[in-house]
């Protein structure tokens, strides 16, 4: 005798922020990814709007905790408990398996089972080869949670290859200037670099301070970087026809003054709308996203192949009216605290 | 096609005026014709498609897209060219090359205007993105990639320098109006290859002549009996070009057409003469001269497409002549100034031309005496004065030593930062450009600042170096590019003139602001009231 699998939403429910935010998976009694200290919360990746401090039991992949220790230190958790990809754990009623995203290092797509019941929580993906972390694996289920950073049909990333090329092409065409390339710390930065050391690029790369520290933590975890350089302290003159990496927020403040005549490069998804870089001051966008595009997006749901596709941070309604139009149940899910950037 | 979108995707985004010009010179010297000059053409809006429309491109894209998927887009990306280009999906195995510019002008040009869908979708299926949005912004008008018309030029003047062709801007402004895209005999000359065009076209802008700023101490060293003086009126120079025979046109300083602006003066040049003059607006009064009223209202004329006869009526343009640069087809230019003012009194006299009067000459004896008819002015629509050598010929350009703008001494007030804004470009680290405000009240007795202005030039990279810093610790707010500073800067403020104005919280809009003086020293509550700034509102 089976019993009918229990219906997604009466397990899963996404939370206001008076309810800590987050998904509450109630037979587990955790949350994943919420805004709030928790006693127990499932992270799906280290970036900040996910992983936030002060929880009292913390389960996610061990990069994502390695992530969060050097970020955020004592506040990373009380207890911290690492799960490899592919193993699964129960946590009360509910087993809870890890699944490469694709998206940074330690990324995980976080699989719930209940009484025959699936959802999937994709946290943040992509579909795109990257040399720095696992590649996304679609796993069938009942409900998929999606992101929607990208969810409009104008968003279609290049190949992460050709806007490298675009880069080491404008140093070619500027050999006196510098190119300062604004990334984010966790995981923009480090693809970048890899995608230069692929493309053939072995000179010293140079950093901003606060980009070193997620390197070295990548370092550790195999991920060959090549040479690398503190921007902070050097001295002008040695940084002429040299690629520097910087946070966004420094490309063009009080930081920069440092570089020599610099070519403005940022390295986003945002990219891809010329009045949007152009507004931002950018002289050279290179469309590079660690997030799925609307065709990354539309085949993810193909390939999953869930009835119930809930949508969440981003671009929510054009993902949900595209899923509706092609026989899913599909809905938005207003989930709060997650930050429209691309990282 | 492809070339041209590179070149204009490379335009908007080059911040500084200099690598424009690069890029520009770099495409003429290795793009052959006609390519070149369609290109050129498209630069300085002198290309346009009259059957390819805006409503022609949205409806090819709803053949293909999901309109709602394409509304939340186009709200997204906010521009018709872009939107379409990104979301317009590809057809594989589409194995069209992509068109050349000529190939698109050409056609567009030929086609039936029940055609040009189709056309434009095969082109869109053979373009990569770059080339579908270039290909958009070239047939909807408008590329807005921050290059105007007047850069083309130079850098056209640049490149032809460099061959060899002994030409500046200047020569290619008096030519262009008589020159057609694709411009091939221009290109031909400034290569080196051909001798400079000849223009048959009367209709065409001549050059301006202008004049440098008179320094205080300048002034001792020049002989009052060699000048002439005449008032300096507030409004914008402009040349008029009219033909009997042949089109009319008015001429913005840097040789922009502003004449569909203007139909009613455009209308009535009734008359075969080149003038030289400022535009206003006013209504004829005592004498044939008008009543001149203030800039604002001249303002409310400018940048527009089409004006309604309401505009017309409400705010009447005319012209106040200072110069005659043709008479008939009789070159006046190489006339002493005094000559040609001569000729254009009888002009005036003879013709009677309809909405223009005559910019009257202020006669002086001394230098002394024309300070003080400087100083004792205080008519709104008179910027300064204008000081001509009486034997100078009508020279394109700004020669040093025949004319002299002496402007009234600019007004000033003490008012306090409020907002700073990133600049651009190699400003772009600093906060440089400045909202300052005044006083409603007395701080003491609860008044607020209210913005009056914003400027972004007057002071120096140490100045700027040493505000950027003050902004950044005294900052409260922040919005994007903006930061809010709590009130404790003080800019001694100079402007030429202010007027009432209905689209400023504080009712009142400068002229010119400019920073004068950074008041370290001064205390924000010193600072003025908005009342000191509303006495210097001339009605």
């Amino acid at each position: 005798m089976t019993a009918t699998p229990p219906k997604p939403e009466s397990w899963v429910q996404p939370c206001p922020i008076d309810r800590d935010g987050g998904l509450w998976v109630e037979p587990g009694g955790f949350h994943v990814d919420p805004v709030r200290p928790v006693p127990r919360a499932v992270i799906t990746h280290g970036h900040s709007d996910h992983a936030r401090p002060g929880h009292a039991h913390v389960l996610a992949t061990p990069g994502t905790l390695a992530i969060m220790r050097a970020r955020l230190g004592d506040q990373a958790g009380a207890a911290l408990q690492p799960q490899p990809y592919g193993a699964a754990i129960r946590v009360g009623e509910v087993t809870v398996t890890f699944v490469p995203a694709g998206h940074v290092l330690g990324s995980a797509q976080v699989v719930l089972e209940w009484r025959g019941s699936r959802v999937v929580v994709s946290g943040d993906y992509k579909r795109r080869p990257d040399p720095t972390c696992a590649a996304f694996e679609p796993v069938p289920c009942d409900a998929f949670i999606t992101e929607a950073t990208f969810g409009l049909p104008v968003f279609r990333h290049p190949p992460a290859e050709a806007e490298i090329a675009k880069l080491l092409h404008s140093r070619d065409l500027f050999p006196d200037r510098c190119h300062v390339v604004g990334v984010y710390a966790l995981g923009k930065c480090q693809r970048v670099i890899a995608l230069l050391r692929q493309a053939g690029y072995d000179r010293p790369i140079w950093l901003h301070g606060a980009l070193i520290p997620i390197c070295e933590l990548y370092r550790e975890h195999g991920v060959d970087l090549g040479e690398l350089r503190p921007a902070t302290g050097a001295a002008k003159e040695e940084m002429r026809g040299e690629i520097v990496l910087s946070t966004p927020s420094a490309i063009q403040d009080k930081w920069s003054r440092r570089l020599p005549d610099p070519v403005v490069a940022y390295a986003s998804g945002w990219m891809r709308v010329k009045q949007r870089a152009k507004q931002r001051g950018v002289e050279l966008p290179l469309i590079i996203s660690d997030h799925a595009d609307w065709d990354e997006l539309t085949q993810t749901l193909l390939d999953v192949g869930a009835p119930e596709v809930w949508v969440t941070h981003g671009r929510e309604e054009a993902l949900v009216h595209w899923a509706q139009g092609r026989g899913y149940a599909a809905r938005p899910l207003h989930l709060v605290g997650f930050e429209d950037e691309d990282v | 096609m492809n070339r041209f979108a590179a070149l204009i995707d490379a335009l908007l985004f080059m911040p500084s005026r200099n690598g424009k010009i690069r890029l520009l010179t770099d495409y003429f010297a290795t793009t052959p014709d006609p390519e070149r000059g369609w290109a050129l053409a498209a630069i300085t809006g002198d290309l346009s498609f009259s059957a390819a429309k805006p409503a022609a491109v949205r409806a090819l894209v709803m053949e293909r897209v999901d309109p709602a998927l394409f509304g939340w887009s186009y709200d997204f990306v906010g521009d018709l060219a872009e939107t379409v280009a990104l979301i317009w999906p590809e057809r594989p195995g589409t194995n069209r090359p992509p068109p050349p510019l000529s190939e698109v002008v050409d056609e567009l040009d030929r086609a039936k205007r029940a055609e040009v869908p189709r056309l434009i979708e095969g082109w869109l299926d053979a373009l990569d993105g770059t080339g579908r949005w270039a290909l958009l912004k070239l047939i909807t008008g408008g590329l807005r990639i921050g290059v105007s018309a007047r850069l083309a030029k130079t850098a056209l003047a640049e490149w032809g320098a460099a061959n060899g062709a002994g030409c500046d801007v200047d020569a290619i402004e008096e030519l262009w109006h008589g020159l057609k895209p694709p411009y091939t005999e221009l290109f031909a000359w400034l290569s080196g290859a051909a001798d400079r065009p000849t223009v048959s076209d009367t209709g065409g802008f001549r050059p301006l002549m202008l004049a440098h700023p008179l320094e205080e101490e300048d002034i001792r060293a020049l002989d009052p009996t060699s000048y002439r003086a005449e008032w300096k009126w507030d409004g914008i120079r402009v040349q008029v070009v009219a033909r009997t025979l042949g089109e009319s046109r008015l001429y913005s300083r840097t040789g922009d057409e502003i004449g569909r602006a203007f139909p009613d003066i455009v209308g009535r040049l009734s008359f075969d003469a080149v003038l030289d003059g400022e535009l206003l607006v006013g209504v004829p009064g005592d004498g044939g001269m008008h009543e001149v009223r203030p800039f604002n209202d001249l303002q409310q004329r400018l940048n527009r497409k089409q004006v309604t006869a309401k505009m017309a009526k409400d705010f009447p343009a005319f012209v106040r002549l200072y110069d005659i640069l043709f008479d008939g087809a009789e070159d006046l230019r190489g006339l002493s100034f005094d000559a040609r003012r001569a000729r254009l009194e009888d002009w005036h006299a003879r013709v009677r031309p309809a909405g223009m009067d005559l910019s009257p000459m202020v006669p002086f004896a001394t230098w002394e005496e024309l300070a003080d008819i400087r100083a004792g002015t205080r008519e709104n629509a008179i910027e300064g004065l204008m000081l001509k050598r009486g034997d100078s010929p009508y020279t394109a350009g700004r020669p040093k030593g025949p004319w002299f703008k002496w402007k009234r001494g600019p007004l000033t007030v003490d008012c306090v930062l409020m907002y700073a804004q990133r600049g651009h470009g190699k400003r772009s680290s600093y906060y440089s450009d400045y909202t300052f405000g005044a006083w409603t009240a007395e701080p003491a007795a609860g008044g607020e600042l209210v913005p009056v202005g914003k400027a972004y030039f007057g002071f120096t990279d140490e100045e700027l170096a040493q505000i950027d810093r003050w902004v950044r610790n005294h900052t409260t707010n922040r919005f994007g590019p903006v930061r809010e500073v709590s009130p404790g800067l003080v800019f001694e403020v100079a402007f030429d003139s202010v007027h009432r104005s209905t689209r400023h919280k504080s009712g009142v809009a400068m002229r010119f602001p400019r920073i004068s003086r950074i008041r370290w020293d001064k205390p924000a509550h010193e600072a003025d009231l908005l009342a000191t700034i509303e006495r210097m509102v001339v009605a």
